[in-house]
């Protein structure tokens, strides 16, 4: 059932709406090459990327920003 | 009751005044522009209480209108033209949003050629939105229909946009005797907007205009198709109360002298009036003549049009609009939706006068047709 205008009346839709599906390209990090500049995560416009570097694949939709952005090219962009 | 000689676009700024929205964003643009400087004034008199929004495109009129119907305040705006055009991403947002804005058209000519005059394609482009759309034949028309349309769109089983139409420079800038109500007779056909569908309040917080995948998109789609059937039991509703209250009754068609018409012309907006004329003159003459006027084009009202029309033999119909290749779009929906005999009249385009003898010439190749649809008025020479 769709609210009248299809306003979302409950928070938390994004939890069932994992847009990780529309990826093409997968980034993976090699975290002995990271040097922790937190350029990915800073420049992640989904923020997919924690404090820790890993990456929520749930969310991620393969824009590759954070291999365009990393100095020390420890992302890959690998076809899914 | 108190008449006041007044142009249709200040018969719409006073309808505006009465309702009293809180926030109206416009911008100026032939026809249309005495609308928005009436609006100007009575906001900064202080008559209207009301955030007045100079906008810098129609685009961003209509966006703000969105927006601010969205923190659940009444809003207004009027536009023509090359300005409804530029609207047409957020008028079918709006319409999808369920946001019951207000708006009135000066019926004008799209470009090319560049035209400033009038003939009804700018809104008849827009008949897919699902917006209501009333023709107004007059000034008094005009004004009725204004308050007519804020308690139609903003009732519960309805919540869609509505859009009041008059014909560019023909009403706009003609002058003549209109009956203002007063504020306490409107207050009570016009109650205070209260929405608890859809709007931005951060005790209630929700979102509004979210991305919609396939499994949601086509019923709120269909939800807003039952809401404009629907909305034809809230029009006829609203009509006889506004009968009650102001003496005056609209319906979905005007019928004139139509009941035992042999032949039946269907046109809408002010043309109206000049047929009616034709119509008196070939009566007294003993020809059974009569006109349909079709007030109400969205919600559209097939049974209404088809009861008024069906005893005819022949149905000439006017359209000031085209859609290439098919002809009138009035005449193809009556074609579409009714067995009868009807014959399209594509008229007055960019403002080319239609006068008694084109009236009687379409009469005529209604009796006599020859084919489905053709142009009236044309410059013979240049074709």
């Amino acid at each position: 059932m769709v609210s009248v205008g299809a306003a979302v009346k409950e928070p938390g839709s994004t939890r069932k709406n994992k847009t990780g599906s529309w990826r093409t390209f997968k980034p993976i990090l090699d975290k002995e090459k990271c040097i922790e500049c937190e350029n990915c995560i800073m420049f992640c416009p989904e923020g997919c990327i924690n404090k820790d570097y890993d990456i929520d694949y749930d969310y991620c939709k393969g824009c590759g920003i954070c291999e365009e952005e990393c100095p020390v090219k420890a992302i890959k962009m690998e076809r899914e | 009751m108190v008449l006041k000689v007044m142009s249709a676009n200040q018969a719409i700024a006073e309808a505006v005044k009465l309702a009293n929205p809180n926030v109206i964003p416009v911008y100026p643009i032939t026809p249309q522009t005495t609308i928005s400087e009436y609006l100007a004034k009575f906001v900064a008199d202080g008559d209207i209480k009301a955030e007045y929004i100079r906008v810098e495109s129609e685009h961003s009129a209509i966006s703000a209108c969105l927006g601010a119907s969205g923190t659940g305040v009444r809003v207004f705006t009027a536009t023509s033209s090359q300005g409804l055009a530029l609207m047409h991403e957020i008028i079918f947002a709006a319409a999808g949003l369920r946001a019951p804005i207000v708006m009135a058209d000066a019926n004008r000519a799209l470009s090319a050629p560049l035209s400033i005059w009038n003939d009804q394609q700018d809104s008849i482009s827009e008949r897919d939105s699902g917006w209501m759309q009333i023709y107004a034949e007059n000034g008094q028309e005009a004004l009725d229909s204004i308050l007519i349309s804020y308690r139609v769109s903003e009732d519960k089983e309805v919540l869609l946009p509505s859009m009041v139409c008059i014909d560019g420079f023909i009403l706009t800038h003609t002058v003549e005797p209109v009956d203002v109500p007063g504020k306490e007779d409107v207050d009570k056909f016009l109650p205070l907007y209260k929405p608890d569908h859809a709007y931005l309040d951060p005790k209630r917080p929700m979102s509004i205009g979210t991305f919609t995948d396939p499994n949601y998109y086509m019923e709120a789609r269909h939800d807003m198709e039952v809401a404009l059937e629907g909305a034809k039991k809230v029009i006829t509703k609203a009509n006889s109360e506004f009968a009650e209250i102001f003496g005056r009754k609209y319906d979905f068609v005007e019928k004139y002298r139509s009941d035992d018409a042999d032949i039946i012309l269907v046109a809408m907006g002010s043309i109206c009036s000049s047929i009616k004329d034709v119509v008196d003159e070939l009566r007294d003459k003993g020809e059974k003549i009569g006109l349909v006027r079709v007030r109400v084009f969205r919600p559209f009202p097939t049974d209404e049009i088809y009861e008024a029309i069906k005893g005819a033999s022949k149905i000439g119909v006017l359209d000031k609009n085209v859609s290439f290749s098919i002809g009138g779009v009035l005449h193809n929906e009556i074609k579409a939706k009714m067995d009868v005999d009807a014959y399209g009249f594509i008229v007055g385009l960019g403002g080319r006068d239609i006068k008694p003898e084109h009236i009687k010439e379409i009469i005529e190749k209604t009796k006599n047709p020859t084919t489905q649809s053709q142009w009236i008025g044309l410059n013979k020479e240049d074709i």
